[in-house]
């Protein structure tokens, strides 16, 4: 049970949380469907630190960037996406 | 053999306790557990073998035991596999042995032992060979042999709790090394949690006793508890930390009553705790192994140091005449306190070539020792041991004795560390792996750290104590480390034997009691190529059982290790997972059973409902209504009444339950533009419009209707099913894809309760409720009904003209109670989640689940028009792949026949041809009499109408002809509904 530390709620328990994706497998709305599709499906998984979005789905809800290491479960950095407000 | 009662031990004579066992009667002491107890009164057979039905008796004397396994309790709180030496015996205890028949005694299984030779481990992975039917055969055996206890028949009676806590510094185990290291933490300032899987604190002090800062360690450890509590801090026994988690969480199962026995006043039977540590200090012990020689699962051969614990704490002797076999000085301790208690050592087998410590020569001088000495095989049966044959000096001897203690060397139990992510060491002289980088902080103490004596223990417990409570943050000097000696001479428990003697017959040497594999298993599975230590524990299941090979892994370990020439820390060790010890589902579920499994969700209309006694419907957490029988309509009379109500004049039924969000703002439209693929813009005030929404690989997931209530606001539906994953992607596109949007969002669905009155005369009965013209389609209007402030939104999912009426959920009972009565007064009808899908279904809705299953494109569904041509909606990079752009694609379409087609059966073009698609949805003529009518999906379904195909289900063994059509069969134009 991972403790995540929410910027606005502190270090809560995994349960509050969602994992969403990837964050470089997030598609922005203008890109194009080769580059749209890469990011979707041709991932690495890499063992070890990455970037993951997160919510805070069943607390504040806000929206999270965690990296997290994929073989420790070590949380380098928390931070919310798109730097707050 | 026979044990029996002697003097000492921590046992209460005062209170003498009856239980029984397999149906007889015993009496046993308080502090005894079952093994005790029994070992007492002369019992020898504690059970049988999992394969072989071989007899087992009592290893052990803690958690470690493989063999005596029994069902403790009746009914409700049966517990199976429960460990006899972990069950401290209650009055009105009922035990049973398990996997015999008709006995333990005189068990039928025991005929396994003649065909031994074709059931090596693994055997069945080359056996059972042949077609399903020959399978279906051999299943219902092997269903009646595989397990070794019955599952409890009842519901379970007992009643589990969960806990939270927090702590600085979580101590396991209470043994000189635990102790200290709580002493140490508790006075550096740090809030202890000090957890003892036993009913008393002690660890191997119980056994072995000391004097310890000139206290005896009973009181010791008493001064120690008060010193936690005083500090803020909790003593819990009979706790178990079965699990490290991530970032320092630790569960922990409190057991308050025994397996089978009724709770005490709190109604509790265990409590499960989650434990959030800033820092936890593993002081978990060492458990002894066995040594490899032919029948060394006979009852009456058991671990040395459990000899020992069974004379020193229970005041029990489990054998008159003893011979020793050991590879340790710590068996020589368990020899004195044989002679203590009256019994004889007939002989001393040390493998090793020499020893010359204190305890060894005082010893020496009381009973025979013979060095390089191994035993080779157990002489005995079902009646206990009757002697063992051994090699001394490299030549066979006989000896006879009624007990064989063994003492292959101690292993850490590192389980806990392993959980936590942390990695072993190879301790060359302690033949075993030892706790290494720790990643979560842990630090291990004492004999769990690979540290031998008393001296040792106390002072590496007292220094793990100082610093964990120092990296929690606690750095009061605590006082002086506590010093002890015990009333002997050290004994060191370091050493290995496992290697048998040569000659073992290695069939009947076992390694892993509770599974049933021997040294010759082991072997076969290395021969057959099962040569890296993960395939070697799942192929001969070593390690597997209830126990998790806490005295087996390592031997077999070494065995492998010996088999591929190498050393054994090259070769590996498999990965610990939790729970440490079996642990009941019942105490992870919690409070979490019965009603109380998921949250209910109520209707705002619920008891308004359930006045007329619906047949209700599970539908996510709420119950709705599915049909309203009258009298003793069945189910599809009512609903066929419901529907035809809705055709012919009209219905009213509740859809409260919808998805809905408020949208609103300057950029409102814009987004409602990328969440849906339809277009948005151009809505006027007032109107509202059939909206779809596609996931990012381009299918359509999710189907509702967007309305524009005011300049900048609009309402947007859409279904129950998908309500959760829609506002997580609302807030995606808001905060992740169109942050800089100016839009604000609000989830509405609970807010809003809303009823769909539908049919010819719903315009009457609407209109004259609102004292106005009703919207007309696709039109949506402010209201009051009853004085209650509604919306009115003209739209139609059944196919009729119909308005759905949404009032805040406090004040709908009203509002639907005179929509009820107007309905009513006309020959209208309430009506439910069935006649609801056999009107969508007749008219051609498409719905979320059936059509809309994840896989469909707008263009399969016939949505293609409404796309929006300006594209920019999530979604729109996937609808591009060639294959959603492809022509021969599954579409949409209707079924029809003369009678009920099955929902769910595949559409075939012949008998035996390959699938082309399939029945989404199965309904019914409403305006006729007879005639079944179905949605479908098809492979170029389109260019297909008039075919005739077979919908065929195989499950349900019905086969009926249908014929392609357009997906309308009620009024396509909609000329019922249009203005």
């Amino acid at each position: 049970m991972l403790l995540i530390a929410c910027p606005y709620c502190g270090p809560r328990a995994l349960a509050e949380f969602t994992f969403e994706r990837p964050l470089e497998s997030i598609v922005p709305l203008d890109a194009a469907p080769e580059e749209a599709m890469r990011r979707l499906y041709t991932r690495d998984n890499p063992r070890g630190l990455s970037w993951e979005l997160w919510r805070h789905a069943y607390g504040c809800r806000a929206w999270l960037k965690l990296n997290r290491d994929t073989a420790t479960h070590e949380i380098a950095e928390t931070a919310l996406y798109g730097g707050g407000a | 053999m026979s044990g029996r009662r002697t003097t000492g031990g921590l046992i209460d004579r005062d209170k003498p306790i009856a239980f029984t066992f397999d149906g007889r009667r015993y009496t046993g002491f308080q502090g005894d557990t079952l093994a005790s107890a029994l070992l007492a009164e002369g019992v020898v057979l504690f059970g049988r073998s999992f394969k072989y039905h071989r007899p087992r008796g009592v290893l052990s004397a803690g958690v470690e035991e493989p063999n005596a396994l029994v069902g403790a309790g009746v009914g409700g709180r049966f517990e199976p596999n429960t460990r006899a030496t972990d069950l401290l015996i209650y009055e009105g205890l009922v035990a049973v042995s398990q996997n015999r028949w008709p006995s333990l005694a005189f068990d039928i299984g025991a005929v396994n032992r003649m065909i031994a030779r074709f059931i090596p481990a693994g055997f069945y992975y080359k056996t059972f060979f042949g077609g399903p039917r020959l399978w279906m055969l051999y299943e219902h055996f092997i269903r009646r042999a595989a397990g070794l206890g019955r599952t409890p028949q009842a519901p379970d009676a007992d009643v589990f709790e969960h806990h939270a806590a927090f702590c600085d510094v979580l101590v396991v185990g209470s043994g000189p090394a635990g102790l200290s290291a709580a002493k140490a933490a508790a006075e550096s300032g740090a809030r202890v949690i000090l957890v003892e899987q036993d009913d008393r604190l002690g660890g191997s002090l119980l056994r072995d006793g000391a004097i310890i800062d000139g206290l005896d360690a009973d009181a010791w450890a008493a001064s120690i508890r008060t010193q936690i509590i005083a500090a803020g801090g909790k003593v819990l026994t009979r706790t178990t930390a079965f699990g490290f988690w991530d970032h320092g969480l630790i569960t922990l199962a409190e057991r308050l009553v025994e397996a089978g026995q009724a709770p005490g006043p709190s109604g509790l039977a265990q409590r499960l705790w989650r434990v959030r540590a800033r820092r936890v200090v593993l002081a978990t012990g060492a458990i002894e192994r066995p040594l490899l020689f032919a029948g060394n699962d006979t009852p009456g051969v058991m671990l040395s140091s459990a000899v020992r614990t069974y004379v020193k704490r229970f005041g029990v002797l489990p054998g008159s005449k003893v011979v020793i076999a050991t590879a340790t000085d710590d068996a020589y301790l368990t020899a004195l306190a044989i002679v203590d208690a009256g019994g004889e050592v007939a002989a001393i087998l040390d493998a090793r070539p020499a020893a010359a410590s204190e305890i060894v020569r005082r010893v020496a001088a009381a009973a025979p020792v013979h060095f390089d000495a191994k035993p080779l095989k157990a002489l005995g049966g079902k009646g206990g041991v009757s002697g063992l044959e051994a090699l001394v000096g490299g030549q066979p001897v006989r000896f006879a004795c009624d007990l064989i203690a063994v003492s292959g060397g101690l292993t850490p139990v590192t389980h806990l560390h392993m959980q936590a992510g942390g990695g072993l060491d190879w301790d060359e002289a302690a033949a075993a792996f030892t706790p290494a980088k720790p990643r979560q902080n842990q630090i291990s103490a004492g004999a769990a750290a690979g540290k031998d004596g008393l001296a040792d223990h106390l002072a590496d417990g007292w220094a793990a104590g100082v610093k964990a409570a120092a990296l929690a943050g606690f750095g009061t000097t605590p006082g002086a480390a506590p010093t002890g000696r015990t009333t002997l001479p050290d004994a060191s428990g370091a050493g290995a034997a496992y290697d048998p003697a040569p000659g073992v017959h290695l069939k009947t040497a076992f390694i892993d009691y509770q599974n049933d594999v021997a040294a010759a298993d082991l072997d076969l599975a290395w021969r057959e190529g099962y040569r890296s230590v993960e395939h070697l524990k799942r192929y001969t299941t070593l390690g597997m059982a209830t126990d998790q090979g806490k005295t087996s892994n390592l031997i077999g370990l070494a065995r492998l290790a010996r088999a591929e020439g190498r050393p054994m820390p090259e070769v590996g060790l498999t990965t610990f997972r939790p729970p440490y010890t079996p642990t009941t589902l019942g105490l992870l579920a919690g409070e979490a059973v019965g009603g109380h499994v998921a949250p209910q969700r109520r209707l705002p209309l619920h008891d308004l409902h359930a006045a007329r006694s619906p047949l209700w419907q599970p539908s996510g957490y709420w119950s709705r209504p599915r049909a309203f029988p009258r009298g003793s309509e069945t189910l599809m009379e009512a609903a066929l009444r419901e529907a035809r109500a809705v055709r012919t004049t009209v219905g009213l039924t509740d859809v409260s339950t919808l998805a809905k969000f408020e949208v609103v703002g300057p950029d409102a439209a814009a987004f409602l533009e990328i969440v849906c693929a339809t277009a948005v813009a151009k809505l006027a005030v007032g109107r509202g419009r059939y909206t779809f929404m596609l996931r990012e690989d381009g299918f359509v997931v999710d189907d509702g209707t967007v309305w524009r209530i005011g300049e900048d606001r609009y309402l947007l539906t859409s279904s129950t099913g998908g309500a959760d994953r829609m506002v997580a992607y609302l807030s995606y596109v808001r905060k992740v894809l169109a942050p800089q949007l100016k839009v604000a969002l609000a989830n509405v669905q609970e807010h809003w309760a809303a009823a769909a009155l539908a049919g010819p005369l719903a315009r009457n009965v609407i209109g004259g409720l609102l004292g106005t013209e009703p919207p007309r389609h696709m039109s949506a209007a402010r209201g009051r009904i009853v004085g209650v402030e509604v919306w009115v939104l003209a739209a139609s999912y059944s196919g009729e003209r119909a308005f759905e009426i949404y009032a805040p959920s406090t004040e709908i009972a009203p509002v639907w109670t005179i929509l009820a009565q107007g309905a009513e007064a006309v020959g209208g009808a309430l009506y439910g989640l069935e006649a609801l899908e056999l009107l969508r279904i007749e008219k051609g809705h498409i719905e979320v689940g059936a059509e809309i299953d994840g896989r469909r494109t707008p263009g399969d569904l016939g949505l293609l028009k409404m796309l929006n041509p300006r594209g920019g909606y999530v979604g729109w990079q996937g609808l591009t792949r060639p294959a959603l752009q492809a022509g021969d694609r599954q579409t949409f379409v209707g079924l029809e026949a003369d009678g009920p087609i099955p929902e769910g059966a595949m559409l075939i073009p012949a008998q035996g041809a390959a699938p082309e698609g399939h029945v989404s949805s199965a309904g019914v003529r409403l305006t006729a009499d007879s005639g079944g009518v179905a949605l479908g999906l098809l492979t170029r379904g389109g260019e297909r109408l008039g075919e005739t195909l077979l919908a065929a289900s195989p499950t349900r063994g019905r086969t009926v002809s249908v014929r392609v059509v357009a997906p309308h069969f009620h009024d396509p134009s909609g000329e019922r509904y249009r203005d």
